[in-house]
């Protein structure tokens, strides 16, 4: 060019490695919120239950491990109310993993979407995330009723200054599964295998976090597979939380921070494939 | 500071045909190995024939645009008009950001809003304010600006009625309308438009193009326009580009272009030979010789009637004995709407070779099937198992069908142009009386 020019988009081949643009990205927040809100306004439409549904699985679901786990496998809750243990269990890990697997189908999900107009792609997941949050913290408040209800009962449940480190753990979920579920749906938009083993995968690696049973069970029965366990950065998150809770559990800040740090390590990765697999996906999807 | 809006320098844009299946990771890792490990040129970038489809089973890479050099000046409207296949939607989706260049960059003042589709991310269960603010947020304005342009939008719409209607019960029509409405009141600094005005009822056609030229007259914006529409390119644009085969041929105002483009379609004769083998078109092997379209006293005439049997007549050589392959071909309106793909399925010795020689090929097109107009004939070798084109020659015999009723005893009710695609000639029964 002879002459500088004061051009405001530039269109090129290959962006940086890490080119996370935050000033764009807030300035589509808008579309964020109307994403969330999308998905929660449509998500009972056209339903006789309409929001209840929110409700309706945690509880059946509780139910179930109650049967299967706590009385026909006999695997003990640490002296917690089973209904306590495995509601905080499953409030948790439905977040992670629903998050998760939808946020790992981002570009297929939205390849419509995506083939016609441009917006900061990070968007779609990060809505999910959100709406999951938001999910959350309703299905938070069933629990918060049957732990209240247990507590007025006399219940000894002791909560504790732990359990301020609520939003520190859904921080981690949260990185941890937008962090996943990114880089998995980069990969599928060329190679769908992947699509089928995300499914099964979040369903096994359920069995490898304390959610069915306590941490101090599994050191028990299974010390040489404790490693595994430890590893998991998804562990850290659910002793936290029933330890500050409900008073029982295995808390150390060594492995919070180590789940902290995976967590952040793991959207950073994702943040990176993503950036890449964005710019070109409609090419090869 | 010059007046240029939007840039294009050396935009190239190189796809890969075919499936993505297991070859797909070796070519990758190959393609990661010689540019990231061993720090060279991409192995592939260096292949891949130009967009041309006669060529197609050359290169498993093809440039969809190769070396566009393009400045679009503050608020012109230049229209961009091609075949199908031309790269006019590659280029719009550079311009979209919907992929990413090859090569080159694409330079811009402004926000650029495209028309790709409109209603892009609607949702059929969300009301039709709800899908405002939605569609509004993803072409990009925020929420204040779109409650201020919010009765403009639905008043532009025509659909105030319905506007807490969930869009899954709006007609097709008031779909588009209200997305082009949320995307005329975008206020970019450029607009690229493609094709949207084939949806809609004439009224909102006029309103649809009478708010471009605003946009362009008014507010100096820039409008991109991408349309099959040569009455529309003439009224809307000053100047106009053509695209063939990826790259830019032509130039100019929008009068010069469109003519230039009319021409080349007219260009085609009705009636071709070639005596060289060196420019007749095929492969190395196959050469068309002759191609004409007689009637059915197999004299060759210049127009054909819509009611009357067509007999396409193609002569070729073959230059040497090679393996088994059949022919086939295609129809296109002056629209370049693909009408039909016929292949030759007579009963051959699938296994034989065929000889040296010179063969001559008929395929009629029966009565009462084209509609009055200009058609494009393509003509493709292949061979089956594998499946394989040897050569497709896309533009190779004009046909000009003429309707009976417009030669002679024209019914005064019948001063309209028959509409459709094609005109088959139907079997109605008679009219029975089921009650008096």
């Amino acid at each position: 060019m002879n002459q500088p020019e004061d051009w405001t988009l530039i269109i090129e081949p290959k962006g940086k490695l890490l080119s996370l643009n935050l000033k764009e990205l807030w300035r589509y927040k808008d579309l964020l919120e109307m994403y969330i809100k999308r998905d929660i306004v449509t998500f009972y439409k056209q339903t006789i239950l309409g929001p209840l549904w929110f409700f309706i699985q945690p509880i059946f679901t509780t139910i179930v491990f109650m049967f299967v786990f706590g009385g026909l496998a006999g695997i003990p809750t640490d002296g917690i109310p089973q209904a306590l243990f495995y509601l905080s269990g499953i409030t948790l890990w439905n977040y992670f993993s629903d998050t998760l697997t939808k946020t790992s189908d981002t570009f297929l999900q939205n390849q419509a979407i995506f083939g016609k107009v441009y917006f900061p792609r990070l968007i779609a997941p990060l809505s999910i995330t959100m709406t999951g949050l938001i999910k959350m913290f309703i299905q938070f408040g069933l629990f918060a009723i049957v732990y209240i209800w247990f507590f007025m009962k006399g219940v000894d449940v002791k909560p504790n200054i732990y359990a301020l480190l609520f939003p520190v753990l859904l921080l981690i979920l949260a990185n941890l599964s937008l962090g996943f579920g990114i880089i998995i749906s980069s990969m599928t938009t060329k190679y769908r295998d992947l699509k089928f083993l995300i499914t099964f995968a979040v369903q096994l690696w359920m069995y490898a976090t304390p959610v069915i049973y306590p941490l101090s069970v599994m050191q028990g029965n299974y010390e040489k597979y404790m490693w595994l366990i430890q590893a998991n950065p998804v562990t850290a998150v659910m002793e936290t939380f029933k330890y500050g809770f409900l008073g029982q559990g295995t808390f150390t800040w060594l492995s919070l921070g180590y789940s902290l740090l995976v967590s952040f390590i793991v959207l950073f990765l994702g943040i990176i494939v993503f950036n890449k697999v964005e710019r070109s996906f409609m090419d090869v999807i | 500071m010059s007046d240029i809006a939007i840039k294009f320098e050396n935009i190239s844009k190189q796809y890969r045909l075919g499936k993505i299946g297991t070859g797909t990771l070796s070519h990758d890792l190959k393609r990661w190995w010689t540019v990231s490990v061993r720090r060279q040129e991409d192995p592939y970038l260096k292949i891949g024939a130009v967009n041309d489809r006669s060529l197609k089973a050359d290169s498993e890479y093809v440039w969809a645009l190769r070396d566009i050099n393009l400045e679009v000046k503050q608020g012109e409207v230049l229209g961009i008009i091609g075949k199908n296949g031309a790269g006019k939607s590659t280029l719009l989706k550079l311009l979209s950001r919907v992929t990413t260049p090859t090569t080159g960059r694409i330079l811009s003042k402004g926000r650029i809003a495209s028309l790709l589709e409109v209603g892009t991310g609607f949702h059929p269960e969300m009301t039709g304010r709800e899908n405002i603010y939605m569609n509004g947020s993803i072409m990009g304005m925020n929420k204040a600006e779109i409650t201020r342009k919010f009765d403009e939008i639905i008043d532009f719409a025509g659909v105030a009625k319905y506007i807490d209607t969930p869009v899954k019960r709006y007609s097709s029509g008031m779909t588009v309308r209200l997305g082009f409405a949320i995307a005329a009141h975008l206020e970019p600094e450029i607009l690229v438009v493609d094709e949207v005005l084939a949806v809609g009822d004439a009224e909102f056609q006029n309103k649809a193009i009478g708010k471009m030229q605003d946009v362009s007259n008014e507010h100096g914006r820039t409008v991109l326009f991408v349309s099959h529409n040569m009455a529309a390119v003439g009224d809307l644009c000053k100047n106009g580009i053509i695209l063939h085969n990826g790259s830019v041929v032509k130039t100019g105002s929008s009068r010069e272009v469109i003519a230039a483009y009319i021409e080349s379609a007219k260009q085609i004769a009705v009636q071709r030979e070639w005596d060289q083998n060196e420019n007749a078109p095929g492969n190395s092997d196959i050469k068309i010789r002759k191609v004409h379209a007689t009637n059915k006293k197999m004299d060759i005439v210049q127009y054909h009637l819509t009611t009357s049997d067509i007999c396409i007549e193609i002569e070729y050589e073959v230059l040497r004995d090679i393996p088994f392959f059949t022919h086939g071909m295609n129809l296109y309106n002056a629209s370049g709407i693909h009408i039909f793909s016929s292949h030759d399925s007579n009963n051959y010795h699938r296994d034989k070779i065929i000889k040296r020689g010179v063969y001559l090929t008929k395929v009629w097109i029966p009565a009462n099937l084209l509609q009055e107009g200009d058609y494009l004939l393509s003509f493709a070798a292949m061979r089956y198992n594998p499946f394989s084109v040897l050569f497709h020659e896309k533009e190779l015999l004009r046909l000009q069908v003429l309707d009976t009723i417009n030669q002679s005893a024209r019914p005064e009710d019948y001063k309209l142009e028959f509409p459709g695609v094609i005109r088959p000639k139907l079997i109605w029964e008679e009219l029975v009386e089921l009650s008096s």
